[in-house]
C-alpha cells in the first residue's frame, strides 16, 4: 500500500479519478461508452478525443522541460502549422484528394519542425534564455500565421481532412490514434535509446554533463525541434476538426496548459527527471476539467476562475511539501513521545 | 544548575533516509557547563544528529530529554525557544543591519507598535559587554569580521535563553587570531554554565577546548571519551577505524623508477600549449603508466592546466600530441575519443547529476561516448555498475537510489567509477580526495598505484602535498598560472623542498 501511495503518479492519478467520479453526480451517463455505427460514443471518449492535442504539445513540452528549458511559441506552432496545411488545401482544385491532404500536413508539420529547429538554435548555439527565445517565435509565429492566413479565416471542405481531427478508424477517433502512437513512439525513442537519460543528465546539470561528454547542443536543439513536430501535429488536428484555420485562435495560451500538465505529471519545471506518463495524465486532467465545468453549467463568466482553484488544489495535492505540512497539523493534538529504548543496549 | 544531570540526553537515535542509514542507536549526553566535541569523519553522522536535535528532520528512532523533559521539535525556530539554540558556520544573519538589529530580529522591543530603537540597542550594548564582546551595537554587522559576525550569532543565541549551544564548525573560515577570540567567548559561556556542542575538523581546536568528545563512525557511536584521557592518536583511530593501515602498506610500495617509465614514446605532449588568462603555455609530457602529480597552492593553475588537457577550455596557444599525433581538443568529446578521462575538482556542480541514481551517473559517460542511439544493454549496465560498486567500496551498495543520499566520498567514487568504465588511457584527478574521509582516501590512493601499475598515464592533482609526493613519479609545480618547475620524485624531494619551489617560484 506505501508502495502504491509513493509512487509518484498516484497523486495524479487520485485527482483524475475524483474528477471523473464527480462528473456522476451531474450527468449520470457520465461513464456509458456505447458503439454507434462502429463508433465509439460517450463523455470519456470525447474526454480523449478532446485532449488529444494537448497531449502532444505537452509530450514536446516535458522533453524540453526536461533539458531545463520551456517553449513558449507551441500555440504560435500550432496556428502557424494548421493555417499553412488549410491554405494549400484550399488552394487545390480537388480539396478531398488524398494526396492534396498528405501534402498539406507534410508542408504544415514540416515547417513546425522548422520553426522548433529555429528555437533550438536560439536555445542551444546562441545561448538565449529559453523563456526569451520561444517568447520570440510566441510573438512573431502568430504574425507568421495571420500572414498565411491573410489575416482572414480560411475555410477547407476536405472530408480527408476533416479526418484527422474529427474522423474514426476502427471504432477510436483518429486524433486519439495519432495521439497514442506519437507518444508510444516517443516512450520507446527516450526509454529504449539512452535518450531520456543523456537529455535527464542535461537537465539535470549541464556543466556536468558537458564534462561527462554529452553532446548537450545537438540533444537541446533536437528536442525543440520535436517540441515543432509535436505543437505542428496538434495544429493540424485542431484545424481539421473545425475544417477551418483561425491564426488568432487555433492553439491560443494551449502553452499554459501544456506546462501545467507537464508539471502536474510530475516533472520539475528545474529540469532533470521527466515522466511522459505523468504528462499524459496531466493533460487527460485538464481537458476533464474543462469537460466537468462545461457540463456542470457553470455560469460561463465564472469558469476562468472555478478551473483556477481547481488547479491550486490539484497543485498543493501534489506538492509532498504541502502533504508533510498537513500531515503534521493533524498529528500536533498528540506530540509523539519517546520510544522506549533499552539505554544498556545501545552502549 | 546540576551540573552531575545531563541537560540533554538523546539515547537509541536512528535515523534513515532513502537507501540509507545514516544513524544508527547513537546515544549523546551533554552536561551543563562543559564544551562536547562531536568528532567523526564525512558521513559519519555529525550534521545528522544535530538536525535531528534541533527538528529540521524528523527522528525515525530514539528519544530525546532536554533537563529530563521528553522532547521533539519540529524545527529549528521551535528548538531555539526551547533553548538549543545552532550557530552555523555560515553565519546566519543579516548582513545589511546593525548588530542590534541583528541580535533582537524577530523580537524586537516594541513601544505604541513601533519598535524602540534606543530599548534595542541599550539591551544589545548590554548583552555584548556582558560577553567581552567590544563593539559598537549601532554599527552594521558587515562591518566586522567573520569571527565577530559568529560571535553575535552566539550572543544572540544566548539572548534567547540558550541552554544548549550547538556550534556547527564555527572556526573553519578563521584565523589564529579569531580562533582564539572565540574560544575565550566559549569559555566563558562554558563557566556561565551553558552546554556547548563543538562539531569541527580541527583536531588541535578540539583539544584546546573541549572537555568531553563523542565520536562517531558510519552513522554509530563508536564512544563517548573525556578528552585528557584520548591521546590524539587514539582519536584519529577511533575516527576512522583500521584504515590507517591501508595508507601504511602504500608507503612501502616501491615505485617503478621514472627513467624507466620516461623511456618510450610519450602517450601525451603539450608543446607550449597555453590559454591566457588562465594558464600560461607549458610543456609537459605523460607516459604510458607514470603518475605526474600537480602541486601548487589554490588558483595557482592547476586545474586551469588539466582543463586543457581534456579540452574542457580550448587553447589558444600551442600544441598537443596524443600519441605522436597532433590534436586539437575542441571539447570533451574530441579529447574522450582520444580515451582522456577527467575527474573534476568539484563534485557538485561540475560531477554529479544529484537527480539521476547512481548506476545512471556510472554510466553517463560511457553512455555519453556511444552517442544516444547504441544504449548500453541494461545487463552490461548493471554489471559493470556492479563490479564498480565493489572494488571501489561504494555504499550503500544499491545502485538504484539517488546519488545525492550518498556521503561526499561514495559520490567521489561514484564518479570516479564513471571515468574508469570509460577505459581511459590518461586519468586526470582533480583533487579526488578533497573532502572526503580518510578511508574513503586511502583506497583512492592505493587505487592509483594500481591503474598506473596497469599502464594506465595519470594526471594527479591535489593540494596535500604529502599525498601528491606519495603517488607521483614526476612533480610540475605552478605558481600563479605558470610551472614553474618539474621534478623527478627522488628521495630528496620532499614537502619542504616543493614547498621552497612554491615560495620561490624556482626549481
Amino acid at each position: 500500500m506505501t508502495a502504491i501511495l509513493r509512487h509518484r503518479l498516484f497523486w495524479p492519478v487520485l485527482a483524475l479519478v475524483l474528477l471523473l467520479l464527480s462528473n456522476l453526480v451531474f450527468t449520470p451517463g457520465f461513464f456509458t461508452v456505447e458503439l454507434r455505427q462502429g463508433h465509439l460514443y460517450g463523455s470519456l471518449i470525447d474526454i480523449l478525443r478532446l485532449s488529444s492535442p494537448l497531449i502532444l504539445v505537452a509530450l514536446g513540452m516535458t522533453l524540453v522541460i526536461a533539458t531545463g528549458g520551456i517553449d513558449l511559441s507551441v500555440g504560435s506552432v500550432m496556428a502557424v502549422s494548421g493555417a499553412l496545411a488549410c491554405l494549400h488545401i484550399s488552394g487545390q482544385p480537388d480539396q478531398g484528394a488524398l494526396s492534396t491532404v498528405l501534402t498539406a500536413c507534410a508542408l504544415g508539420v514540416g515547417l513546425a519542425i522548422l520553426l522548433g529547429a529555429w528555437n533550438g538554435f536560439l536555445v542551444a548555439v546562441v545561448g538565449l534564455q529559453p523563456i526569451i527565445a520561444t517568447l520570440i517565435l510566441m510573438v512573431a509565429g502568430r504574425g507568421l500565421a495571420q500572414l498565411i492566413t491573410k489575416g482572414q479565416i480560411i475555410t477547407v471542405n476536405s472530408p480527408a481532412y476533416r479526418f484527422i481531427g474529427a474522423g474514426y478508424w476502427l471504432t477510436f477517433p483518429f486524433a486519439v490514434i495519432i495521439a497514442a502512437v506519437v507518444v508510444a513512439l516517443t516512450v520507446v525513442l527516450t526509454r529504449r535509446t539512452a535518450l531520456g537519460l543523456l537529455v535527464e543528465a542535461v537537465g539535470g546539470n549541464p556543466r556536468a554533463s558537458r564534462l561527462a561528454g554529452v553532446g548537450s547542443r545537438r540533444l537541446t536543439w533536437g528536442v525543440y525541434a520535436f517540441t515543432g513536430l509535436c505543437a505542428g501535429i496538434a495544429g493540424l488536428m485542431a484545424t481539421a476538426n473545425v475544417s477551418s484555420a483561425d491564426g488568432n485562435a487555433v492553439g491560443n495560451l494551449i502553452e499554459l496548459n501544456a506546462i501545467l500538465a507537464v508539471v502536474i505529471g510530475g516533472t520539475s519545471l528545474a529540469g532533470g527527471r521527466f515522466s511522459i506518463a505523468g504528462t499524459v495524465i496531466g493533460a487527460l486532467l485538464i481537458q476533464t476539467l474543462d469537460t466537468t465545468i462545461y457540463t456542470t453549467g457553470i455560469p460561463a463568466e465564472t469558469t476562468q476562475l472555478f478551473k483556477a482553484l481547481v488547479v491550486i488544489v490539484i497543485c498543493l495535492v501534489q506538492s509532498p511539501a504541502f502533504r508533510s505540512k498537513v500531515a503534521r497539523l493533524r498529528r500536533r493534538p498528540r506530540p509523539r513521545l519517546a520510544a522506549p529504548v533499552n539505554a544498556e543496549a545501545s552502549t | 544548575m546540576d551540573r552531575t544531570q545531563p541537560i540533554l540526553t538523546m539515547s537509541g537515535v536512528g535515523k534513515r533516509f532513502p537507501g540509507v542509514i545514516a544513524l544508527r542507536d547513537v546515544d549523546f549526553r551533554l552536561f551543563p557547563g562543559e564544551v562536547h566535541a562531536l568528532l567523526g569523519e564525512n558521513g559519519a553522522g555529525k550534521s545528522t544528529l544535530i538536525k535531528v536535535l534541533t527538528g529540521v528532520y524528523e527522528i525515525d528512532e530514539g528519544s530525546i530529554e532536554l533537563a529530563g523533559e521528553p522532547v521533539l521539535f519540529r524545527g529549528p525556530a521551535q528548538a531555539q525557544q526551547a533553548g538549543v539554540s545552532t550557530v552555523y558556520q555560515e553565519v546566519n544573519l543579516c548582513p545589511n543591519l546593525s548588530v542590534a538589529e541583528n541580535i533582537s530580529i524577530g523580537r524586537e522591543p516594541r513601544r505604541f507598535g513601533l519598535i524602540d530603537f534606543r530599548r534595542m540597542r541599550a539591551h544589545a550594548t548590554k548583552l555584548l559587554q556582558s560577553l567581552g564582546i567590544d563593539i559598537d551595537s549601532g554599527s552594521p554587522l558587515a562591518a566586522h569580521s567573520i569571527a565577530v559576525q559568529q560571535m553575535v550569532a552566539i550572543a544572540r543565541a544566548v539572548d534567547i535563553s540558550a541552554k544548549v549551544l550547538i556550534l556547527d564548525e564555527p572556526t573553519s573560515s578563521l584565523d589564529a587570531g579569531e580562533v582564539e577570540q572565540l574560544f575565550r567567548l566559549v569559555r566563558r559561556l562554558r563557566d556561565q554554565g551553558l552546554a556547548i556542542v563543538f562539531v569541527t575538523h580541527f583536531l588541535d581546536q578540539v583539544y584546546a577546548i573541549a572537555d568531553r568528545i563523542t565520536v562517531l563512525r558510519n552513522g554509530t557511536l563508536v564512544g563517548e571519551y573525556r578528552t585528557a584521557d584520548l591521546p590524539q592518536r587514539d582519536l584519529v583511530e577511533k575516527m576512522i577505524g583500521q584504515d590507517l593501515r591501508t595508507l601504511k602498506s602504500l608507503e612501502e610500495q616501491r615505485k617503478p623508477v621514472l627513467r624507466e617509465l620516461e623511456a618510450g614514446e610519450p602517450l601525451i605532449a603539450a608543446d607550449q600549449l597555453g590559454r591566457s588568462g588562465a594558464i600560461a603555455p607549458f610543456s609537459l609530457t605523460i607516459h604510458k603508466g607514470e603518475v605526474v602529480g600537480l602541486a601548487g597552492l589554490l588558483g595557482s593553475g592547476r586545474s586551469e592546466l588539466a582543463r586543457l588537457l581534456f579540452g574542457a577550455d580550448r587553447a589558444d596557444t600551442g600544441r598537443l600530441q596524443i600519441d605522436g599525433n597532433p590534436v586539437t581538443l575542441r571539447g570533451p568529446r574530441t579529447a574522450m575519443a582520444q580515451d582522456v578521462a577527467y575527474l573534476s575538482e568539484n563534485r557538485r556542480a561540475d560531477g554529479l547529476i544529484d537527480d539521476l541514481s547512481v548506476r545512471e551517473n556510472i554510466i553517463l559517460a560511457l553512455q555519453a561516448d556511444r552517442g544516444w542511439t547504441r544504449p548500453v544493454p541494461r545487463r552490461r549496465q548493471d554489471e559493470l555498475v556492479e563490479r564498480y560498486v565493489k572494488a571501489l567500496h561504494i555504499r550503500p551498495a544499491d545502485p538504484e537510489i539517488p546519488v545525492r543520499n550518498l556521503s561526499g566520498g561514495n559520490q567521489q567514487k561514484v564518479l570516479l567509477a564513471r571515468w574508469l568504465i570509460t577505459e581511459p588511457r590518461l586519468l586526470i584527478l582533480d583533487e579526488p580526495t578533497r573532502g572526503i574521509d580518510v578511508g574513503a582516501k586511502a583506497e583512492i590512493q592505493k587505487l592509483v598505484v594500481e591503474l598506473a601499475d596497469g599502464g594506465m598515464a595519470v594526471l594527479f592533482i591535489s593540494a596535500e602535498l604529502e599525498e601528491v609526493l606519495r603517488l607521483s613519479h614526476k612533480i610540475a609545480v605552478l605558481r600563479d598560472r605558470v610551472v614553474v618547475a618539474q621534478l623527478a620524485n627522488t628521495d630528496d624531494v620532499d614537502a619542504d623542498r616543493i614547498m621552497t619551489v612554491i615560495a620561490s617560484g624556482a626549481g
